[in-house]
């Protein structure tokens, strides 16, 4: 399925209606980074639900974060969330989807793709940035920035999966939209009440919701204004969609809630027909679990360091 | 609309700019509800203001209608701090706005396969539409949708067509469209169901410019109606082969 280069996305261009883009779970490149000692927004390969199979011509050290797609080396499970020195001649591949969707292959020192408009996240509707513009393809080749000898390295240590959210959780945690007040309050109440189906025609730009459908108060048409990753705009048949990281810059539609950003990461590794629920929370707890996971990794990062020196 | 956090910024501009959160990393500006030149106007006063701001903590902002929302990092301001802030450089220039209006041409070879259906819709030649369509100067609203892709106001509404029933799959870059009241051109290929009324042999959006958008929010926008022979040469010149 779709396996894409990205970082943590391209900003300072949505006014001109470049969407960001960049890893779906964020939190799984950053993770994933700083496990090899490399800057939070070196640009990973994203794997969809079927991971690629990768032939290693170099040796290079690699680490496997997000979804566990069963990751294998040569056939052998391979272990997720720590550095793994991988051998020139290797075979790297997937098999059954453990839990999440999406699984982030890092590599110490980077891919050797060029950066566009700031970053080397791949746009695929606007054929933007990472491996010429598109999705990667059977064949294509890349290199790697920096070149790996890792003669004595010993990595007898891994990540404490305590840090990573449990991906079997449904819960995930809203704030309110600027448009709420204009939805009837039945559907204000079903809305964190109902159990919510991602549809399959979900992918990059947008999850599509199914449920009992959210109904306005009155048809009113609405100015387009800007959007984001995880605002939940509800078209005029009701059935809500989330934008996710490829979402366009401006949408018309309500926006009834917004994902904390604590949570979108959580949503990322949802698929389709999986099932989700949302749960009210306010502005000052949303940015302190932001900070709380940016002290997690400050933390990491600093006993990490000690590894590599 | 309806936030605990909703409150009115009181500075110096002709409305009171309302303001909420959008999530846990943006806030937005809105200047009312309705579509107008001179709520636009304000919108495009207070982006003078912010274009060129360097508060730590801000990322980026997006000016549309009748809004300007502001993505922050929640790690470095609050919401508080960053309204706090925006308060003191919104009043800084209110009465004496250095936006520059700049005026762009947008050549058009009025060739569009749906031309006559916008003439036959509205009762005119195709000769009117080309000259109806070309005559006035167009403001550029806000930018959206897909890279570089213009909502421009100011369309005579003897040329307003309602959308294609059935969208086309592929609209070509470059095409000049119509939907309802509102004319745009399409930057890049894309599925869509405007009614195409000409094609522009510029780009409309270029990585290879430094900056890359040819239109920004507040331009004056004029579509000069061109010859086939002319459009053939444009094209090779902006599409560099």
């Amino acid at each position: 399925m779709l396996t894409t280069i990205q970082d943590l996305g391209r900003y300072g261009l949505q006014r001109y209606g470049m969407a960001v883009s960049g890893a779906m779970d964020s939190y799984a490149l950053r993770l994933g980074n700083c496990i090899l000692g490399n800057p939070d927004n070196e640009a990973a390969i994203e794997c969809t639900v079927l991971g690629p199979i990768i032939y290693f011509e170099q040796a290079q050290l690699i680490c496997l974060t997000g979804a566990d797609l069963s990751p294998k080396v040569d056939g052998q499970p391979l272990p997720m969330w720590q550095p793994v020195p991988i051998e020139a001649g290797s075979l790297l591949s997937f098999g059954r989807p453990n839990s999440g969707c999406r699984a982030y292959i890092c590599f110490r020192g980077g891919l050797d793709i060029p950066e566009v408009l700031g970053s080397r996240s791949t746009y695929s509707k606007g054929q933007i940035g990472g491996w010429q513009g598109r999705a990667l393809h059977e064949g294509d080749r890349i290199a790697f920035r920096h070149h790996y000898t890792g003669k004595d390295s010993l990595f007898h240590w891994s990540m404490d999966p305590g840090l990573y959210p449990d991906l079997t959780t449904e819960v995930i945690r809203v704030l309110n939209g600027p448009q709420r007040d204009q939805f009837e309050s039945d559907s204000l109440q079903n809305f964190f009440s109902d159990v919510f189906t991602i549809s399959k025609n979900s992918d990059r730009m947008g999850y599509r919701l199914q449920s009992r459908p959210l109904q306005l108060k009155e048809k009113k048409e609405l100015l387009s204004t800007a959007v984001t990753f995880g605002s939940i705009q509800v078209p005029p048949d009701g059935n809500a969609i989330i934008l996710m990281a490829d979402h366009p810059t401006t949408g018309g539609y309500p926006v009834i809630g917004q994902v904390a950003t604590v949570d979108l990461p959580l949503l990322a590794q949802k698929g389709p027909e999986d099932s989700i629920r949302f749960e009210r929370i306010d502005l000052d707890e949303a940015q302190n679990l932001l900070k709380q996971r940016q002290i997690q990794l400050i933390k990491l990062k600093r006993a990490i360091a000690l590894k590599y020196e | 609309m309806g936030s605990s956090h909703e409150q009115s910024l009181g500075i110096a501009l002709p409305n009171s700019i309302r303001h909420y959160p959008m999530g846990d990393q943006a806030i937005v500006l809105s200047f009312g509800d309705t579509l107008s030149e001179a709520l636009n106007t304000q919108v495009r006063k207070v982006v003078a203001c912010i274009e060129n701001w360097s508060q730590p903590g801000v990322i980026e902002y997006v000016p549309a209608y009748t809004t300007i929302t502001i993505y922050y990092n929640p790690l470095t301001i609050t919401y508080q701090e960053l309204l706090a802030a925006l308060q003191t450089i919104v009043q800084d220039v209110s009465d004496d706005p250095k936006y520059k209006r700049v005026k762009k041409e947008i050549p058009v070879y009025y060739n569009g396969d749906d031309l006559a259906y916008v003439a036959r819709y509205n009762g005119l030649t195709e000769e009117e539409v080309i000259h109806i369509h070309s005559a006035p100067e167009y403001r550029v609203y806000m930018i959206g949708f897909v890279p570089g892709f213009p909502y421009l106001g100011g369309m005579d509404s003897r040329i307003a067509t309602a959308r294609k029933e059935v969208p086309r799959l592929k609209i070509e870059a470059g095409a000049v469209g119509i939907a309802g009241q509102q004319t745009g051109v399409y930057p890049i290929a894309t599925p869509g169901g405007w009614q195409i009324i000409g094609h522009t042999p510029l780009q409309l959006f270029d990585l290879s410019r430094e900056k890359p958008s040819l239109l920004e929010v507040g331009d004056l926008v004029c579509f000069v109606p061109i010859a086939y022979d002319e459009f053939v040469k444009l094209k090779t010149e902006s599409y560099g082969h």
